[in-house]
């Protein structure tokens, strides 16, 4: 199942083309297992170097230090006797000890501190009795009764604890994310330097103090006690290999840091140094709830400056169609309307698109098909369509249809409709595809090759004649994968469909013809989403293996891959203008990723699980995500914050869409039920003067219940799929549970 | 937590590594067979974890063998084979030793191959689509008979309603029975009835299984009989797959083999039991009913078993139905009948057993028809007192009386006071519409010329029981035994199975009975003539000419008459008819003795010193026709009368 394990296949083409977390993690676990001294710190090896005397002697130091502060001068007298201590030795090192901390000015230099904090880790107990904190004694004890290394990392852990609930509120809760990481590492140290009873200790009187959003994790970790079975972990290995990544105030960093270095805990201190990074920012510290809202993924929180990135959020320019205004103007008068006051709106439609988005790309930064008569026909058709839109808002919801799928026995896994809402296909688990069309109608393959050549390619009716009546039928099945299909997408010209599988394919059918066209390996693991690009030509696939990747239809390798997700990609989604991909993951984050360069340009933290369906707003400047959680994340691409919250589900969410003009955010979940969110006020609630803030976080209001407009049930089905049709009425899909 | 975290996950304890590994005969240390233990631990945790994805992304809520196997076969491990099935494996304990198992059945393949019950392949997976929301409003418009608002129901309702239908449809009887039994008195079930009334309308799509056709009838009969439900307007769906199992030729019957009659003839009684319960929660039901089911009866293109439905729903929704709709119909479809009776081809064997239950039941229905008249006519006669003649007519003499009668003669007859007065005021072009009352002579007459003898075996004189004189009625004529003054009938009929029925009515005088305006008044009937009419005629004619009456088809009734003088009597001014006869045994009737049947005419003078309870009482005992209609289950409604 890992990764790591890679067969002959990267041995290949593909081998270019692995993403680098792959080669990564390879190389660091073969690290880790070779040497064993990537992360194991100075006092952890320093039993193993031989050096037991020394560590008893300064414990005894610190026991004498101890009693001495408590004015029992007569124990400390028999003790120094018996241990033959002299006490000169005692204050030369409490002196030098002291003298190395208090060098350290600012927490800057990283390094110069960590190789002081080392060298001086011998010593470290010695100078605790300085000061006079009760944690510090506590260690000391402890350290004292347990006559061990690993314990101390209890004692470490709980003098950290100790200290954070000490300081002031506003600290605090800033200061609390670190427990977390802290935890982890420390746990894995432990389990990693063959401490296994130390480990389960340290588990079972720690892990109840983490956030509850950390329990799949923490029951994951909880299985693990051996050496050997950190080698084929992912989470673990994700945990190793990335930093995980805080957002800690200017003054609270500060704190923590004098309280480190005053304890000289080196422990955490090195963890923090070598697993952590620290985001400093300047300004007020950061509420509970905000940072709640923001953490949660499997490294932390997103650097800011990842998220500084420019994000050309913007739609491109339409081309210009004429519309004929004959078709039109039957129509008008057919429906007793006013043709002149169509005719002006679309001109207001037409110059509106003319008018360039100072936010959108260059029309060319991504190379685009051209537009084909069928496509400018379909665009037509859609304006038309546009034009009879229902304007959809908290007055006026939309209504819903219900596409039940019968009979599913062998499991629906994935649906998608075409943008006009004239097909429907779905992927089952049972490896095959089936697409059905919605209207009257049917559906029909092209005639064989020698037919073909029989029909008179002149004809007006050539279209119609190539066509086979004796196919025609409501749906059609497609064979082809070997396992479970876990997405599918059409293409928006209706010719293609898209299926990715559990067998590590991709495959692009005609619906034409209704046979496979081309099978796309590269991902050598399930594939769990694929969507084609809005233009067409290019779709993107994201699998178990962590990668995203960019493939044009006429290319047997991708074109781009996207590599950075610390676990499984399960949705992809393209940006309205196609030059951006987002992609959610079992990592707990979202990415949006450029097209053009593959780099990633925003993370998007907060989720607290994994994340399942994606939509961005028909304007290009928002982005749902809906994770197993059960909760809507709202987020502004521009500024790459949140920006909402929209709880309410009680079951994983598996579908999200925008209303056609985003006034609409329906979401769609496994608790049986479809939502209506108030997407409009959502957006505008927020001021977005606030990003400009160079705190860059914001206070989310919560008012899901405000936001909220509808809950609409499903008899015992689970929703798997939902689409706004042109007009706006809202087409939802899944299959009838019937247990 | 940290209590809970004691027992962190499932150990497979080191005991079984090592027993699992001697079972493969390899020695293991305690060491090694701990470590083993740990590591097998861990391994099945990873494997369980990394298989909840595929259940996540195959968007399921419950893991499956399959997602497990996935998960083994990505991690290079050998998946596990034969756990597949969807049923729960029963885990059994051993009570010699503490051992726990899966339960694994031996499967005989042999059987399961040659087995005949080939399983159905599953139904091909579709889509059905259906506005669920309106403008973001809940869809108020029923769909189907099904209404949309499903949010209403608890999640305990949904749960009682399918354990409920698959009880009821499933194959275990005692389950079914405690589900009908639960369904037949549970309180809270209103919120389920469209759903249950949904399921029963599925009679359509079940035509060729009876056994499920029977269960859902028994559905309907638990709901109608359900004290809590208000039926209201599903009143008419169920009724509507009721009727369907009475009149549709169901796929069922194609094989003669299967006893689609009996299915019929419960669904008829069903019928019957709603609309008497009720039918008066939908205005027009019975006028519908009657309706539908004459025109299947008039509709020759329908099987026969489609008429019988017709005949015995016409029965069991009462003998004025029968004498509305069935007998002016009679005539007609005679012929047709007496066409499929006489052909005698191999060809034809199949439908000619057909026509003859088709021929039973109609015989059955005028048999109970002729019985209910007269009935009706002696309590009128009772009723109305001296003043009243004879010729009022039976439907509106019964009404009057029978109100006043303690334990009602026919139970069933009560509701359709208000039915037949629905009738009367029933939409225009209703064929019954101006019908006109047939005296019981004449229709007895009528109904002799078609069935002859047949019909006579029902119906059979006694000796003559002193019709002039008052008392003579009233002898204790327990319907078991055989009446004490009936020595020389009881010789008859052990003589001469068929006993002609010796009435003392005066028959039609011309043609067709409904254009008769005024029943013929019973004019001058003598009662020893009666007597002897059964004595001469019974033995000699009637055995010879009966069957040749009913195989002429297309005789007119006027023919038959003439052959009949001996029944022409005169009116019985003089004295109140009195009207006796012996129902013989079954068709063929050989070794039933028959019993006998008393009525009597008499003017209410004579009778003052019995009362009409008196009768009352008796009637029950005699007519069997009489028990309390909360047994309306049972056979006396049934062809199958064990007379």
């Amino acid at each position: 199942m890992a990764a790591v394990q890679d067969g002959p296949m990267e041995l290949d083409a593909e081998k270019e083309a692995k993403p680098e977390i792959l080669s990564d993690g390879t190389s660091n676990l073969s690290g880790n297992t070779a040497s064993g001294t990537l992360s194991s710190s100075p006092l952890t090896a320093a039993p193993a170097g031989g050096a037991p005397k020394m560590e008893d002697q300064q414990t005894l130091i610190a026991v004498l230090q101890f009693l001495k502060r408590n004015k029992l001068s007569e124990s400390v007298e028999i003790l120094r006797r018996e241990a033959g201590l002299g006490e000169h030795q005692e204050g030369s090192q409490a002196t030098d000890g002291s003298g190395g901390g208090k060098g350290d000015g600012d927490g800057g230099d990283a390094n110069s501190l960590l190789s002081r904090v080392s060298i001086t880790s011998a010593a470290a107990p010695q100078s605790m009795p300085v000061k006079k904190d009760q944690p510090d004694v506590s260690v000391v004890l402890s350290a004292y009764s347990q006559q061990g290394d690993p314990p101390l990392y209890q004692v470490y852990y709980s003098g950290l604890k100790n200290f954070i609930e000490s300081v002031l509120d506003c600290h605090r809760a800033e200061l609390s994310q670190l427990f977390y990481p802290l935890f982890v590492h420390m746990y894995l140290e432990l389990v990693y330097n063959n401490h296994e009873t130390e480990a389960k200790a340290f588990f079972d009187k720690f892990s109840g103090d983490q956030e509850c959003y950390y329990q799949d994790d923490l029951h994951i970790l909880c299985g693990l006690t051996k050496k050997e079975h950190l080698k084929g972990n992912e989470v673990l290995l994700d945990f190793r290999t990335s930093r995980f990544v805080l957002h800690i105030s200017r003054d609270s960093y500060q704190l923590l840091k004098r309280h480190l270095q005053e304890r000289h805990n080196n422990q955490i201190w090195n963890i923090i140094q070598e697993h952590l990074y620290i985001d400093i920012f300047d300004g007020m510290p950061r509420s509970k709830s905000q940072i709640d809202s923001m953490s949660g993924s499997l490294a932390g929180e997103a650097k800011r400056e990842v998220n500084k990135a420019k994000v050309f959020y913007g739609l491109l320019k339409e081309p210009e169609i004429e519309v004929p205004l004959d078709d039109e103007d039957d129509e008008a008068e057919n429906e007793e309307g006013k043709p002149k006051k169509k005719k002006t709106k679309k001109d207001s439609l037409g110059s509106k698109s003319k008018k360039q988005d100072p936010n959108a790309p260059q029309q060319n930064r991504i190379p685009l098909p051209e537009l084909k008569d069928s496509d400018k026909l379909d665009k037509i058709m859609y304006m038309k369509e546009s034009t009879k839109r229902i304007r959809l808002g908290p007055e006026n919801l939309p209504s819903i249809c219900f596409y039940t799928f019968l009979n599913a026995f062998q499991g629906l896994t994935a649906v998608d409709f075409t943008d006009d809402s004239s097909l429907l296909a779905g992927g089952f688990a049972d490896s095959t595809v089936r697409v059905w069309s919605v209207t009257p109608k049917k559906l029909r393959k092209v005639k064989s090759a020698g037919e073909l050549n029989v029909i008179e390619k002149e004809s007006d009716d050539v279209l119609e004649r190539i066509m086979d009546e004796k196919t025609a039928s409501e749906s059609k099945i497609l064979h082809g994968h070997s396992g479970p299909v876990y997405g599918v997408s059409f293409s928006p010209d209706r010719n293609y469909l898209l299926s990715s599988s559990e067998d590590g394919t991709v495959r692009l059918w005609s619906l034409q013809t209704f046979t496979c066209l081309v099978g796309y390996k590269g991902h050598n693991y399930p594939v769990w989403d694929t969507h084609f690009s809005p233009f067409g030509y290019y779709f993107v696939s994201g699998g178990h293996d962590r990668v995203a990747r960019l493939w044009a239809t006429d290319h047997y390798q991708p074109l781009r891959i996207f590599a950075g997700h610390l676990a499984d990609v399960t949705c992809t989604r393209f940006h309205p203008n196609s030059n951006y991909v987002a992609t959610g993951s079992t990592d707990r984050t979202v990415r949006l990723w450029d097209v053009l360069n593959a780099n990633c340009v925003r993370i998007l933290t907060g989720h607290k699980g994994p994340i399942h369906s994606l939509a961005f707003s028909p304007n290009g400047k928002f982005l749902a995500s809906g994770s197993t959680d059960g909760r809507v994340l709202l987020w502004d691409i521009g500024h790459g914050l949140m920006i909402g919250e929209l709880k309410g589900h009680t079951d994983t969410i598996y579908a999200l869409k925008f209303s056609r003009d985003g006034e609409i955010l329906a979401s769609g979940s496994m608790d049986n039920t479809v939502r209506l969110w108030d997407s409009m006020k959502a957006f505008d609630e927020v001021e977005t003067d606030d990003f400009t803030a160079t705190t860059g976080h914001i206070h989310l209001p919560d008012n899901s219940q405000e936001l909220l407009l509808g809950m609409y049930h499903s008899k015992s089905t689970p929703v798997t799929h939902l689409h706004f049709t042109r007009r706006n009425l809202l087409l939802a899909a899944g299959a009838y549970n019937s247990q | 937590m940290t209590e809970r975290e004691e027992r962190r996950f499932a150990e497979v304890p080191r005991e079984s590594i090592k027993l699992m590994a001697e079972s493969s005969g390899v020695e293991l240390s305690e060491e090694v067979a701990a470590l083993l233990a740990e590591d097998v631990c861990y391994r099945l945790r990873e494997a369980t974890q990394n298989s909840s994805q595929f259940m996540r992304h195959a968007k399921r809520r419950k893991l499956s063998v399959e997602d497990l196997n996935r998960a083994l076969r990505w991690s290079n491990t050998e998946t596990i084979c034969g756990y597949g099935a969807q049923d729960a494996l029963p885990f059994r304990p051993l009570k010699e030793g503490e051992l726990f198992f899966v339960e694994d059945r031996e499967i005989n393949l042999v059987e399961l191959a040659l087995a005949t019950n080939i399983p159905k392949g599953c139904a091909e997976t579709m889509v059905r689509v259906h506005v669920s929301y309106l403008d973001g409003k809940g869809n108020l418009e029923p769909q189907g008979t099904v209404p949309t608002a499903v949010q209403s129901l608890s999640e305990d309702l949904l749960k009682y309603y399918q354990q409920i239908t698959r009880a009821i449809l499933g194959e275990d009887p005692h389950l079914m029975k405690v589900a009908l039994l639960d369904l037949q008195s549970n309180s809270k079930i209103a919120a389920l009835l469209p759903y249950f009334v949904y399921v029963i309308s599925g009679v359509k799509s079940v035509s060729h299984d009876l056994d499920q056709l029977n269960r859902l009838l028994h559905m309907v009969k638990s709901l109608v009989q359900n004290p809590y439900l208000y039926l209201g307007s599903y009143v008419r769906s169920l009724v509507s797959s009721v009727m369907y199992c009475i009149l549709e030729p169901l796929a069922a019957s194609i094989n003669p083999l299967n006893d689609h009659w009996t299915l019929r003839d419960y669904a008829a009684l069903l019928l019957s039991h709603i609309f008497w319960t009720h039918g008066d929660l939908v205005s027009g039901l019975y006028h519908q009913i009657l309706l539908s089911l004459q025109k299947v009866l008039s509709d020759p293109v329908r099987p026969l078993c489609s008429h019988y439905g017709a005949v015995v729903g016409l029965h069991a929704l009462g003998w004025k139905a029968v004498e509305r709709v069935l007998y002016p119909h009679l005539p007609a479809y005679w012929a047709n009948l007496q066409a499929v009776l006489d052909d005698y081809s191999v060809s034809n064997a199949q439908v000619k057993a057909d026509g003859h239950k088709v021929y039973g039941a109609i015989l059955v229905a005028v048999e109970r028809l002729l019985k209910m008249k007269a009935l009706s006519l002696t309590l009128a006669a009772e009723g109305s007192g001296a003043g009243l003649p004879g010729t009022t007519t039976g439907a509106v003499g019964f009404r009057e009386n029978s109100p006043g009668l303690s334990p009602p003669p026919e139970p069933l007859s009560e509701p359709p006071l208000g039915i037949a007065s629905h009738l009367q005021a029933g939409g225009a072009g209703c064929p019954w519409e101006e019908w006109t009352p047939v005296s019981l002579p004449a229709m007895y007459c009528e109904l002799y010329s078609f069935f002859g003898d047949s019909l006579a075996v029902r119906f059979s004189t006694g000796p003559p029981l002193g019709g002039a004189t008052p008392p003579g009625p009233c002898q204790p004529l327990e319907g078991r035994k055989e009446p004490a003054s009936s020595a020389p009938n009881l010789e008859n009929t052990r003589k001469m199975p068929q006993l002609t029925a010796s009435m003392n009515i005066s028959p039609r005088r011309d043609g067709s009975p409904r254009m008769e305006p005024q029943p013929p008044s019973l004019a001058a009937t003598v009662p020893g003539r009666s007597l002897a009419r059964s004595s001469s005629s019974s033995s000699s004619s009637s055995v010879s000419r009966s069957r040749s009456s009913s195989s002429r088809p297309g005789r007119s009734t006027s023919q038959s008459r003439d052959i009949f003088p001996k029944a022409r009597f005169p009116l019985p001014q003089a004295g109140p008819p009195a009207f006796s006869f012996i129902i013989g045994g079954r068709q063929m009737g050989r070794r039933c003795q028959g019993r006998r049947f008393q009525t009597s005419f008499t003017p209410t003078p004579p009778l003052t010193t019995h009362p009409p309870r008196a009768y009352a009482h008796k009637l029950p005992v005699i007519g069997r026709v009489s028990k309390p209609v909360r047994r309306w289950t049972c056979s006396h409604y049934s062809l199958h009368l064990p007379l």
